[in-house]
């Protein structure tokens, strides 16, 4: 087709970049690779700014953060084989938590596929489970096309990752490009809610005496949380939050009873236990919530479940009144529908609620140098614009229990799959899509080794990250399970070995501050936020400090220990 | 109990693959799967004879209806439809009891298609229970070989 005189004639490596830049992508987190020639040398002539990460597992974590801080559809890119296949974790990250990924690789030749050639791996087979979609594309001039229904896949509904395999030969095809559109028959979003559903609702939250708000990662998702705000004020109704649902409800309103499930807030999981209507809200009753006993939660109440996957409804707990839908479009609704109907009297239910929120609030000493002490000051230093980034473990935990998140997309965690690892490429992400707000990452040393590499990244694109590192030189969540669980029969959770943290900041020069006494921890934390560059400020913790409140294995959630 | 779906599906490669990959993970039982092309050559039809509870049932549908590839899943379990299967069986036969086997095909309006000096093969199509009933009925005179289809299903007309 080159031959195709008087035509403009466009590579496939061509035509995919303008695509992406159709789709407004301003940057790309990847790594090159040999199938990726052509690619690579596309991107030289396109706008779209590519980061240069160092382990593809960087990559798609840091794309993941890019979506949860913005909203927006990240996207990253690896090579065929092993670049493709270490993306895998990340991939499997964002699914778990709905998170809108395009995702790019790279794969042998046409010719050569299914014949275990150089770095050839059945990427689109393996990550079938864990994708919404996705596409080997075979054909240069299917790109367009598929660019589109990627992005729109990714994005709508219940966002999730799509995959992308872009064998060699098809991104060096030179072809005509011609405009073309989107074929999704099996495909539909839903968008308003049932009206008698909601008009149900209505009745049902006007009769009832103890409501609670049960609110996810699906308000942030639809932008509900400022209907949400509005819905809890008009009725008084508490709400509690899951993890993935932090920022959604503004920390310290008084409606707010905090984290829900088995590091949650004493007060949330009574009101759960008791309440006689449930409105859950862009949740899917995770068995970090329920304990994994769907029969045991929230048993006096009707439950009412608001989301936009009919598959979660009725997945874990029996539904009185199921409405498919945006969570946006079905408060809004709930509201006007509210106008109809005498409000909940829930004077008693809240002094009940008041006093489990003052009988158990969460504890910890103030008098020695702690995690929650730590965050806690963060929290009173940073703007209500500050990102803050979590690994996986305690730290997590801790985190999700005392910083004080204000607004929506500023609090970015793995939720389902609980990726160690995921923190340090994900604040890089976060850093990159809002360069005007401050992207505090809060590690611990377990998980902080898991993607170190990327200190190279942050370094080079003086991206002013502030890491706040929680060293106890164990892994203490795992050291934590087997205190209570094991009968403090520790096991490979001691992180000797571990490198000299500030040493190994200045070796890609980032500046270090190690934290050693109470003390020094608000004026280390006002040097590094003043820092115009990236900081890494370790704190060095006891080893002996656990997350409290927590629920036994197999117990329910009013069965907490520590609260 | 046992339900049957029909789904229409993207006709192309890797369809089959995400379906039966949803069953597995999810851990839902197919009894039996047929594919094949509709009138439509874009689309195939997949009927999918699935065992489970009301409950699992919906959750089936529901993720499956989830499947961008997906365009449609009935169940045809409470409608009014008409069912087949089509099964090839060969038979062991001697000379003492070919005319019984014969018989037997015969009341059960099978058609031999092949035949050997010591066995036959029948063609048999009808619901489930026709063909199970006929498997029972010549299995004392020794079945060597089934091959079912699974069920194909589709709604009676209105009329």
């Amino acid at each position: 087709m080159s031959m195709n005189a008087g035509k403009k004639s466009l590579k496939g490596a061509t035509l995919l970049l303008e695509a992406l830049e159709k789709e407004g992508v301003d940057v790309i987190f990847g790594y090159p690779g040999g199938v990726l020639l052509p690619l690579y040398d596309a991107l030289l002539d396109s706008s779209v700014r590519h980061i240069l990460v160092r382990h593809e597992q960087g990559g798609v974590h840091a794309a993941d953060g890019y979506a949860r801080v913005t909203g927006k559809v990240g996207v990253c890119l690896a090579t065929s084989g092993p670049g493709a296949t270490n993306l895998v974790t990340g991939i499997a990250n964002a699914y778990m938590d709905s998170i809108p990924l395009v995702v790019l690789t790279g794969q042998v030749v046409t010719s050569l596929l299914g014949t275990d050639s150089f770095q050839e791996a059945d990427i689109t087979g393996i990550t079938t489970p864990i994708t919404k979609h996705s596409y080997l594309v075979k054909d240069a001039r299917e790109i367009p096309r598929i660019v589109k229904e990627a992005f729109y896949l990714a994005g709508t509904g219940r966002p999730g990752p799509v995959l992308i395999d872009l064998p060699k030969d098809v991104l060096a095809a030179e072809i005509e490009p011609f405009s073309t559109e989107m074929n999704l028959k099996g495909y539909h979003v839903p968008g308003k809610g049932d009206s008698d559903k909601i008009a149900e609702v209505a009745k049902a939250l006007s009769e009832c005496s103890k409501p609670v708000i049960y609110a996810g990662g699906g308000v942030i998702t639809a932008g509900a949380g400022a209907v949400l705000k509005q819905l809890a004020e008009k009725a008084s109704l508490p709400v509690v939050t899951t993890l993935m649902g932090i920022g959604c409800f503004p920390y310290g309103h008084p409606n707010l009873l905090g984290m829900v499930g088995l590091h949650g807030a004493v007060a949330a999981n009574y009101a759960v236990d008791d309440c006689d209507l449930l409105i859950a809200v862009g949740v899917r009753f995770d068995d970090r919530v329920t304990s994994g006993l769907g029969h045991l939660f929230a048993t006096r109440a009707k439950i009412i479940h608001i989301d936009i996957d009919l598959a979660e409804i009725a997945k874990v707990v029996r539904t009185h009144i199921p409405i498919v839908g945006d969570a946006r479009l079905v408060l809004e609704e709930l509201l006007e529908a509210l106008a109809g109907f005498q409000l909940p009297q829930v004077a008693e239910w809240w002094d009940q609620l008041r006093s489990w929120k003052n009988y158990y609030p969460m504890r910890y000493d103030k008098d020695r140098l702690t995690a929650q002490l730590v965050i806690e000051c963060i929290g009173e230093l940073a703007n209500e614009d500050t990102m803050v980034i979590t690994d996986v473990g305690q730290h997590q935990m801790w985190a999700a229990q005392v910083y004080p998140v204000v607004k929506s997309r500023n609090f970015a965690t793995s939720g389902g799959l609980g990726t160690m690892g995921f923190g340090l490429p994900a604040a890089m992400g976060a850093q990159i899509a809002r360069p005007d707000d401050m992207a505090v990452l809060i590690t611990g040393d377990g998980s902080f080794q898991m993607c170190i590499q990327e200190l190279a990244t942050i370094a080079h694109n003086k991206l002013p990250v502030k890491i706040v590192l929680l060293n106890n030189g164990v892994l203490g969540m795992v050291r934590q399970l087997q205190k209570y669980f094991s009968g403090e029969r520790y096991n490979q959770i001691d992180l000797q070995g571990n490198p000299d943290f500030i040493k190994v900041a200045e070796a890609y020069g980032i500046r270090g501050i190690r934290v050693d006494s109470l003390e020094q921890v608000r004026s280390a934390i006002s040097e590094a936020f003043e820092h115009p560059g990236p900081v890494l400020l370790e704190f060095a913790i006891s080893p002996n400090d656990d997350v409290l409140p927590i629920v036994p294995p197999g117990k329910p959630i009013t069965e907490m220990l520590g609260g | 109990m046992l339900h049957t779906l029909a789904a229409l599906v993207e006709n192309h490669p890797g369809v089959l693959t995400r379906i039966a990959g949803l069953f597995a993970r999810r851990a839902y039982n197919i009894d039996s799967l047929s594919v094949c092309q509709t009138e439509d050559p874009a689309l195939s039809r997949m009927t999918i004879v699935v065992n489970g509870d009301a409950q699992v049932i919906e959750q089936v549908r529901n993720q499956l209806n989830k499947l961008v590839i997906v365009h449609s899943v009935t169940d045809l379990t409470a409608e009014s439809v008409v069912n087949r299967e089509l099964a090839l069986i060969r038979i062991k036969v001697s000379s003492e009891t070919r005319s019984e086997v014969l018989q037997t095909i015969d009341i059960f309006r099978g058609r031999v298609v092949d035949m050997g000096r010591t066995n036959l093969t029948v063609e048999l199509t009808g619901d489930i229970e026709k063909i199970d009933g006929f498997v029972k009925a010549i299995r004392p005179y020794g079945l060597l070989e089934l091959v079912r289809t699974g069920k194909i299903a589709i709604m009676r007309s209105d009329v």
